[in-house]
């Protein structure tokens, strides 16, 4: 199968005088239907990675090298005007912050409706109408009622439901997930995870799951690349990775997960 | 003798709805009991909203309780002036989660040590620059750095200067409140080893405040679980979770990812029906307890 997604020696520099790369060379790609886990810790350039493929990097990040294909175009070479049609409509983002990212001061059905006129997918009134269907694939309880709540109205968890209710509006083949549940309480993150997942087999959605967290990757991806300091150090099937990894810091990496050993010869009754 | 023993606290605060409508009552902390032994690691965990944070901060009297007692050696800490209190508190100090937050971006790092002793009017200059160098190699930092500010630090380590500051007065008894929950895997598990490093040289207790069960299991011998400011489970780590008893705590150890792609996932959902929220704790086995 040929991929969605395929990034080629992409490099970022946010200081391109003196030549410091925060995005090192880095490969991969994402097949339709796919999820990798791009793992690493804070400063390992995975979210510039992504921010990158959306072209949404603020000055001074700049991309000085590589290719980013996706579906058969190099989005680096699109105009601003062709990329805006790609972002939200072809690939859409969801943040980690469900606090922050979204605008407080409009009903949160609008802000899914707005995700759909802006595409011009459809009118307002359908727009509003699909805003409730929409609520209702991400479980939200009640849709056609919660279409005219305000944010605050909502707990931490429906919030990052309504984000991903925006993030599916236009039904994009590809979601790049920026650490979605690191803020969030481990049995509404489980939630999510389970939800993202049956909306991946509902919908055929690719995932790029950005993540500092082994364990959401093992629950959630295909394959994992994990990334160090710009540069992917190592990538592979999920299974290979976590049970034989071959380099030195995924190693590290997996052996200062707490309870790695305790959590491996516990199963639930 | 338990070297703390927490007995019946209770923190309400009241809420106010506006002239017409008469305030209501949030239970943070809601006649929550246990006990911590000399020299022991005891976890305190729960979700955001349980009531752990607020546990933490009325043992010190950083919030008042509404009820109960706090025994620290034997002393109910709640009865103390404030004279008393300010003594009390160089035996029981606390480090905050937040290394960005919670130091003074205008303040050396080494004065930011050195406060308490100042406070306290322990030593003279001197002995003080001396404790403070002492305090560094301590926690690992450089002593040489003790001139810099927070901003020139990694959050690594402003979360060992945090340490040194609770450490300065020589405490008996710390509270680690979400300690390391902002700080990255591999150097969580850095400020992990030296708070176990630190525990046995200078024979602390202390009460490690967690949302991370994992991280818990890992470094806890006694746990107790909070759920909506009541303590729902208790008991010796390894017995609580191999057999968790009470339906919240079996809903929260299922919803941790577990690191192996094929582990059967079962996930048990809580169904707040299916206990009474007002259960005391009952003994389920040999040092566990859990309110059902």
């Amino acid at each position: 199968m040929s991929a969605l997604l395929d990034v080629q020696h992409l490099t970022v520099s946010f200081d391109a005088a003196r030549g410091s790369r925060v995005v090192d060379d880095v490969s991969f790609t994402i097949a339709p239907g796919e999820t990798l886990g791009l793992v690493g810790e804070s400063g390992s350039g995975k979210s510039v990675t992504a921010y990158s493929i959306l072209r949404l990097l603020q000055p001074p990040g700049q991309v000085t090298g590589g290719r980013i294909i996706f579906e058969s175009q190099d989005l680096l070479t699109l105009s601003e005007r062709d990329m805006r049609a790609v972002r939200g409509a072809r690939i859409s983002l969801i943040f980690q912050e469900p606090m922050t990212a979204l605008n407080p001061v409009m009903r949160v059905g609008d802000q899914i409706a707005e995700a759909l006129t802006a595409h011009h997918v459809t009118s307002r009134s359908e727009a509003r109408a699909r805003a409730a269907e929409l609520l209702a694939a991400v479980r939200i309880p009640d849709p056609s009622r919660r279409v005219r709540d305000y944010p605050h109205q909502l707990s931490g968890g429906m919030r990052q439901r309504v984000m991903i209710a925006i993030a599916l509006a236009c039904r994009p083949p590809l979601v790049i997930a920026d650490e979605p549940t690191t803020a969030l309480d481990v049995t509404i993150q489980a939630q999510m995870l389970e939800l993202i997942r049956q909306l991946q087999e509902q919908f055929g959605l690719a995932l790029l799951l950005i993540t500092h967290d082994f364990g959401v990757v093992a629950e959630m991806a295909d394959r994992v690349a994990v990334m160090r300091a710009g540069k992917i150090v190592e990538d592979g099937p999920v299974r290979q990775i976590l049970r034989a990894p071959s380099h030195e810091y995924t190693r590290q990496l997996l052996a200062a997960v707490p309870g790695t050993r305790a959590a491996a010869s516990r199963r639930m009754p | 003798m338990p070297l703390l023993d927490v007995r019946g606290l209770t923190k309400h605060f009241v809420r106010k709805h506006g002239l017409f409508r008469p305030p209501s009552i949030v239970k943070a902390v809601d006649d929550v009991s246990f006990a911590i032994e000399e020299g022991e690691m005891f976890g305190l965990v729960g979700e955001s909203g349980s009531g752990k944070s607020t546990t933490g901060r009325c043992i010190l009297r950083l919030i008042e309780p509404t009820a109960g007692a706090v025994h620290f050696r034997d002393e109910n800490v709640l009865t103390f002036s404030k004279t008393r209190l300010r003594l009390a508190r160089r035996d029981m100090q606390i480090v905050f989660q937040d290394p960005y937050s919670s130091l003074n971006p205008r303040m050396r790092v080494g004065s930011i040590v050195e406060e308490p002793l100042v406070i306290h009017g322990m030593g003279s200059q001197e002995e003080r620059r001396a404790r403070v160098a002492e305090l560094f190699e301590l926690v690992g930092l450089e002593p040489e750095h003790v001139r810099r500010y927070p901003h020139e630090f990694s959050g690594g380590q402003r979360q060992r200067i945090g340490i040194a500051r609770a450490l300065a007065l020589n405490p008996a008894f710390i509270i680690a409140d979400e300690a390391v929950s902002a700080l990255d895997v591999s150097i969580q598990a850095q400020i992990v080893a030296l708070l176990l490093d630190l525990r046995a040289r200078l024979k602390l207790t202390f009460l490690f405040i967690a949302h991370d069960l994992r991280l818990v299991e890992n470094i806890c011998s006694r746990v107790a679980v909070m759920y909506l400011g009541r303590i729902v489970e208790m008991g010796e780590t390894r017995a609580l979770f191999s057999q968790p008893t009470h339906p919240y705590t079996r809903a929260l150890l299922s919803a941790i990812p577990v690191l192996d792609p094929d582990a059967p996932r079962q996930r048990i959902e809580l169904d707040p029906s299916s206990f009474n929220r007002d259960a005391p704790l009952q003994v389920v086995g040999n040092d566990h307890w859990a309110a059902v």
